[in-house]
Order: C-alpha cells, then sequence, then structure tokens
C-alpha cells in the first residue's frame, strides 16, 4: 500500500504492557472517517435547507467575502507548513519541526481570530434565521476542531523540548497532528465553497 | 485431516520487567480506569447488567399500569418518562454495551491471540463514558423525565421537559462518542493484531459480525451526533433547525435520527449473530454450515443496512418513490440475515446436540427471531406499515428482535463464556429454569401485542379503549413471569462466581484460541503466542479423541510441543 503511514516499532517500551506496534496513525485514519460522517450530516441538513428555500440566503442576510477569502488562504497554506515540519523531523531536524509547527499553531490562531472578528461583526446572529442556524454551527463547529488542531500542535510543540523525543524513525505524534490538521483544512474547503461561493453565485 | 498452520517460530517469551503488572486482578481493579480488556469487558457486562434491571423494573411498571384501561397506576407523565428510559436504557445501556462492548472487549483478543486491544487507555475511556450518560438519564427523572420516546422527535421533544430532554441528548452524545472510540479500537484489532498466520477465512465469525458491527457504527454514529446537536441548539439556543414556523423541517430530524438508529438495530443484533455462530457449531459438534456465507453476509447487512433507514418513515409524508426504494431495500436486508438462519440450522442437523443452557437460548433465539423477522418484513412493507404504523404491533416486532434476539443472545453468551470469564461452570438446572421462565414469558408479553396492533391499539400511552383489556393482562402476566425469570439468572451467576465447579481451560471443547489459555485468562492472556492449528469451527475432533481417550486440550497441547 502506497502513501500508508509508516508502523514503528517503539524500541523504548519492550518493559511496557503493550509491546505491539504502534498502530494509532491507523486508529486517527478511522477515527477521521467516522468525523467526516459527522460533518456529512450537517452538509446534508444544510443543502436540504438550500434546496427548499425560496431563496438563498434569506432576504437580508448579506455573507461577507474578503475576511473569509483571507482566512481561507492562511488555513490552505498552513497546510503545506505543517507538512515543512513533518519533513523537517523525517531528516532529523528538531528544529525545523519547532519552527514550522510554531508558524502552524499561529496561522491556526490567526484564523480563530479572524472568525471571531466575523462573528462580532455581522449583520445577523445564530437565530436570526435558518440561514445563520446553519451558518454559525457549521462555522463554529469547524472552530471548535481548529482549535482541538491548535491543541495538538501545542502538545508536539511541548514535547518536542526534549531533545530525543522525536527523530526521524519516531515521529508518530508529529505525523497524527499533521493529518489532523489537513482534515481540518480539507473541511473548511468544503464549508467555504458551501456557505461563502455557493451564496454567491 | 485438519489444515495445520504452524508459525515459523513461536516469539519469544518476554523477559519480566521490573513493573510487571500483577498476576492476577483483585476486586477492586474492577472498579478503577483498568485498561485490560477482560476488566474491561467485564465491566460493561455487569454495568449494563445493571441497568438491564433498572430499565426492566420501568417495563413491568408500564405493564402494570397498562393493566387496566385507565391511567390510574401511573402519573401519565411518569409514564412518557418511564417509555422514554425504558427503550432508551435498554438499547443504549444494557444491549449495545453488554453485546459490543462486554463481548467484544473480551472476546476479540483472546480469539485473535492477541494480548489486549489496540489502544487499551482509549479502551478504558471509551467504557467510562457510559457510567455518567446512565447517571445523567436516570438524573433526568428529577427534572420530570423526558416525555418524547426513545426517538424524541419534535416538535415534541421541543416542547416537553426541556431540561431532561438536554440531558438525554448529552447522555446519547456520550454512548455515541463510546461507541464510535470502542469502533476504532475494534477495527484496527481485527486489522492488525491477528496471530501470525491467521487468515481471514481463519477468524472466528464472532470477529467477523464484530467487523461489521464496528464499521456500522463508525459510518452512522457520528450522523445520529450531529443531529442531536441540532436538537440541543434548537432546545436550549434558539436556533430552529427543527421548528417549522422558524423556517425548519422535522422531518430531516427524522432522517438524522433514522440514520443511526436504523443501523443500531443491526449494531444490536450482529454481534448476537456472532454469538450464534459461535454456541451453534461448539454445542452441535459439527463444523459450522457456510463459513463463507455467514461472513460475507454479516457484511452485506452492514453494507444494505445503511440504506434502509426510511421504512420508519412511511408515515412520515414521504414521497412514493422513497417508500418504494426503501421497501425493497428492506426487502434485501432480510436475505443475508436469512442466509445466517439457514446456516445455523444446517449447522444444527444432524449434528450431536448438547442441550445445555446456552444452546438452549440460541435454539430459542432462531425461534424467536424468525417471528420477529417475518413481522419485520412485513412492516418493512410500506402498504401494510401504513396500517399499523404506531400501534402494538410494532411493539411486539420489536421486542421478539431486541429481546427474543439480542437478549436471547446475550443470555447464551453468558451460559458459553462464563466457565471462560470466571473459571467456573454456571450451574446448569437453574439455567435451564431461567431459559423456560424467559422463553414462556417472552411469547406471552410479546405475542399478544400483534392482536393489539393490528386491531389498533396505539402505542406510547398510558390508557386505552376497553376493549382491548384482556389481551393487554395477558401481557402483563407475561411480563412479571419475564421479571421473575432474571432472578434465576443473577443468583446463579452471584453463586458460581464464587462457588461453581472449576470450568479447566476448555470445558466444551471448543476450537477457538480463547479456550487454548486458562480459565479466567492470564493477564496477558497467553503464556506464549498460541498456535493456530485448526480452522475455528472444525469439529468431529472428538471422534478422534474417544478412540484415544485424548481431549482437545491433550491434543492442544502435543500441536504444541511439536512446534518447538
Amino acid at each position: 500500500m502506497d502513501g500508508s503511514p509508516t508502523i514503528n516499532y517503539p524500541s523504548t517500551t519492550a518493559s511496557h504492557h503493550e509491546e505491539h506496534p504502534d498502530l494509532r496513525v491507523w486508529g486517527l485514519l478511522i477515527f477521521l472517517v467516522s468525523e467526516s460522517l459527522m460533518f456529512g450530516g450537517l452538509f446534508m441538513v444544510y443543502l436540504i435547507y438550500r434546496g427548499s428555500a425560496q431563496q438563498w440566503p434569506p432576504e437580508g442576510t448579506e455573507v461577507e467575502l474578503l475576511l473569509p477569502t483571507i482566512n481561507t488562504l492562511i488555513l490552505v497554506s498552513s497546510s503545506f507548513v505543517i507538512h515543512l515540519g513533518d519533513a523537517a523531523i523525517k531528516k532529523g531536524q528538531v528544529a525545523g519541526l519547532r519552527l514550522w509547527y510554531v508558524v502552524t499553531a499561529l496561522m491556526g490562531i490567526i484564523f480563530l481570530g479572524g472568525q471571531v472578528y466575523e462573528y462580532l461583526t455581522l449583520g445577523y446572529g445564530l437565530t436570526t434565521n435558518i440561514f445563520a442556524n446553519c451558518f454559525y454551527l457549521m462555522t463554529g463547529f469547524h472552530g471548535l476542531h481548529v482549535f482541538v488542531g491548535v491543541l495538538l500542535i501545542l502538545g508536539v510543540l511541548w514535547r518536542s523540548r526534549e531533545p530525543n523525543h522525536y527523530s526521524p524513525t519516531k515521529h508518530t505524534g508529529v505525523e497524527m497532528a499533521e493529518i489532523y490538521w489537513h482534515f481540518v483544512d480539507v473541511i473548511w474547503v468544503i464549508l467555504f465553497t458551501l456557505l461563502y461561493v455557493l451564496t454567491h453565485l | 485431516m485438519t489444515q495445520t498452520q504452524l508459525p515459523g517460530q513461536a516469539a519469544a517469551p518476554v523477559t519480566a520487567p521490573e513493573t510487571a503488572p500483577p498476576k492476577a486482578w483483585k476486586w477492586y481493579d474492577y472498579f478503577t480506569f483498568n485498561t485490560d480488556h477482560k476488566v474491561i469487558g467485564i465491566q460493561y457486562l455487569v454495568t449494563s447488567f445493571i441497568f438491564y434491571l433498572i430499565g426492566g423494573l420501568m417495563a413491568v411498571a408500564m405493564r402494570a399500569e397498562l393493566y387496566s384501561a385507565d391511567a390510574d397506576l401511573l402519573d401519565p407523565n411518569l409514564y412518557n418518562a418511564f417509555l422514554t428510559n425504558h427503550g432508551t436504557i435498554m438499547i443504549f445501556l444494557w444491549i449495545v454495551p453488554a453485546a459490543i462492548g462486554g463481548f467484544g472487549n473480551y472476546l476479540i483478543p483472546l480469539m485473535i491471540g492477541a494480548k489486549d486491544m489496540a489502544f487499551p487507555n482509549l479502551n478504558a475511556l471509551a467504557f467510562w463514558l457510559n457510567p455518567p450518560a446512565g447517571a445523567l438519564l436516570l438524573g433526568s427523572f428529577f427534572f420530570g423525565g423526558s416525555q418524547s420516546g426513545w426517538t424524541a422527535y419534535p416538535p415534541l421533544s421541543l416542547i416537553t421537559a426541556n431540561a431532561a430532554q438536554s440531558m438525554w441528548i448529552l447522555a446519547i452524545v456520550l454512548v455515541g462518542t463510546s461507541s464510535i472510540l470502542g469502533s476504532v479500537n475494534f477495527v484496527v484489532t481485527l486489522l492488525k493484531m491477528r496471530v501470525p498466520g491467521m487468515q481471514w477465512t481463519q477468524l472466528p465469525l464472532f470477529c467477523w459480525s464484530m467487523l461489521a458491527t464496528s464499521v456500522l457504527a463508525l459510518l452512522s454514529t457520528p450522523v445520529l451526533a450531529a443531529g442531536l446537536i441540532l436538537l440541543l441548539f434548537d432546545i436550549n439556543f434558539g436556533t430552529g433547525f427543527f421548528r417549522p414556523e422558524m423556517g425548519g423541517d422535522v422531518v430531516i430530524y427524522q432522517h438524522l435520527f433514522w440514520f443511526y438508529s436504523h443501523p443500531a438495530v443491526y449494531l444490536m443484533i450482529l454481534p448476537i449473530f456472532g454469538i450464534m455462530s459461535e454456541v451453534i457449531p461448539v454445542h452441535a459438534r459439527k463444523p459450522i454450515f457456510g463459513y463463507k456465507a455467514i461472513a460475507y453476509s454479516s457484511l452485506a447487512i452492514c453494507c444494505v443496512g445503511l440504506f434502509v433507514w426510511v421504512h420508519h418513515m412511511f408515515t412520515s409524508g414521504t414521497p412514493p418513490w422513497m417508500r418504494m426504494f426503501f421497501t425493497v431495500s428492506t426487502l434485501i436486508v432480510a436475505v443475508p440475515t436469512g442466509v445466517k438462519i439457514f446456516s445455523w440450522i444446517a449447522t444444527l442437523w444432524g449434528g450431536k446436540l448438547r442441550l445445555n443452557s446456552a444452546m438452549l437460548f440460541a435454539i430459542g433465539l432462531l425461534s424467536m427471531f424468525v417471528i420477529g423477522g417475518i413481522t419485520g418484513v412485513t412492516l418493512g412493507t410500506a402498504p401494510f406499515d401504513i396500517h399499523v404504523h404506531d400501534t402494538y404491533y410494532v411493539v411486539g416486532h420489536f421486542h421478539y428482535v431486541l429481546f427474543g434476539g439480542s437478549v436471547f443472545g446475550i443470555y447464551a453468551g453468558i451460559y458459553h463464556w462464563f466457565p471462560k470469564m470466571t473459571g467456573r461452570m454456571l450451574n446448569e438446572t437453574w439455567g435451564r429454569i431461567h431459559f423456560a421462565l424467559t422463553f414462556i414469558g417472552t411469547h406471552l408479553t410479546f405475542l399478544p401485542m400483534h392482536e393489539l396492533g393490528l386491531q389498533g391499539m396505539p402505542r406510547r400511552v398510558a390508557m386505552y379503549d376497553p376493549q382491548f383489556e384482556f389481551v393487554n393482562q395477558i401481557c402483563t402476566f407475561g411480563s412479571i413471569l419475564l421479571g421473575i425469570s432474571v432472578i434465576p439468572l443473577f443468583i446463579n451467576v452471584i453463586w458460581s462466581w464464587s462457588q461453581g465447579p472449576l470450568a479447566g481451560r476448555n470445558p466444551w471443547r471448543a476450537l477457538t484460541l480463547e479456550w487454548q489459555t486458562t480459565s479466567p485468562p492470564s493477564i496477558e492472556n497467553f503464556e506464549e503466542t498460541p498456535v493456530l492449528w485448526t480452522g475455528p469451527y472444525e469439529y468431529g475432533i472428538d471422534l478422534l479423541s474417544a478412540d484415544g481417550n485424548k481431549s482437545v486440550q491433550e491434543l492442544l497441547g502435543e500441536v504444541s510441543v511439536e512446534a518447538q
């Protein structure tokens, strides 16, 4: 299987209770399949409401484009940045890993800040109409995932203080944070298309 | 005679580290955050059994209310709360955790020769999400108890007992999370941790059905979570997803709900099918009939089962093409189920049956499930369904499937694997008394309900037309019998756990790997990596052993000596 995650056999945990190959990446991937179905359910709900509405978004609801587009560019490019960190640790450069993960975390935080700013300045609130319901619930739920992703990245940074914690052969945690970040990114691209782009066509 | 599979080399025994885990667990280890899959399995089984008793008492109280046509015994609101929580507890805190969490966790690593699940910590976490969920449900009674049935359809769920309904939603989200985390664990364990040399076609059928169950849980549970979060927002934060006056749509909730909750029916029966496929060949002393047919039909149920949910919604203004499509898909999903039934009957046919308690419950399940399956097919057909929708016919149907199917299967599993879990045998006489009471009680309670439904008695109500009183009284007597039937099991389990005769490694002379280790298994399951020397169902070896007077266990001993 090409592209399948490398399975790391932990060398230092031989005295530990679980002496089996590190399967965490598999677990994460299967979990993300499940999570994507949760977003899938929300997408379907949104599409059904959109399909049955006379006018979408309802009159008086102006969807802003500029700030979310900048936000999208930041989040999408952060996926490339985080990969640089992963590539660095594969060459054994812990400093490179730390640098790129710090940048990714900052980009994530900027994204969240942008989203909060958007919430504060929009002309509609959570309960304004059915579009606003969907808008806040879906972006908020995604924002929660970005927040968790930032926490994961900060966790990797915290652990990387110890010089030998991650190595070219042992960096499952780094990979998992990266995979999760890509997932959050892909979900955002779909959300951006549904909520912003398609409401302007 | 049997194909022999010997791994190239047995894994080198791991030298005991300084922080070696204890040799055996103490009683208090079962009350802690323990990561051993066997402890977790027993935690699931015992916890869910407690909730079974609670949910059962609610059922008996409801049946007592229904003894007379008037709502005279219980306050109707309390009746509604019992109705809601009986269904919720029995599904989410009894059958799902007992069948999937209990037997799945306990048996899968043993059956595939692994030391534990892939993610032991995650496994313990998944279990410990269940007690708070149960506490939330029971606590909701202080806020009136949710009134809207286990389906929580809006608008009823939006306008009644808001606090209790919110607690109900949180409880379901907790058990749903538990179910997803557990399923991740099962899938990775089954894919990656089989003993060296175990081919897919040598996997015990229980593992196949757990794989199908886990995939189904992974794909459907998150959709329910999404729907329930929307419902929670509607109740508490002023959104209008399911409020038509605000542009919402109640039918969308039904779609989200049933996209999970129909597959949930398979979540509750697929593990039971797995238990059946283990219990029947062992006690019929015959190879299972149609191994591949049973294995692949689990996967077929998993795939088709995701596309039948609208048959719960034939009266929700469903367009005709949808009725047609989902009637056909519902009839199709009955086919792989029928394949399994025929395979088990063919396994029984001509076998050297041991009619012990486990086998009695397995055969009882066959007869019950056929009735539940046939009424299910009738309900899946739109014209008939519209006639009996929301009547007692539906109640009769799903109790035949869930009680006559799932609960009988859990009972069969308890009688079958109790010796492995505790090292002691259950008492057979009391087991048979338990079976007789349960079998009679089930028919007495649920068979008359079909008649009530055909005559038009609606479900979910505390008072009804007096003309139905007599038949309802039969049901009530049956439910009291069912309540009593738990007592012999309860006493039997408690007594045998400490006083029963010792079981030894393999009291049933079964071939799957869990019987190769001690009873109860030591903490890391096997002293050495088990040797797979035969398929899981290649019975008939007893005939040989009758000659040489050797038990399967001795034969296993010989083979593992040869392997070294």
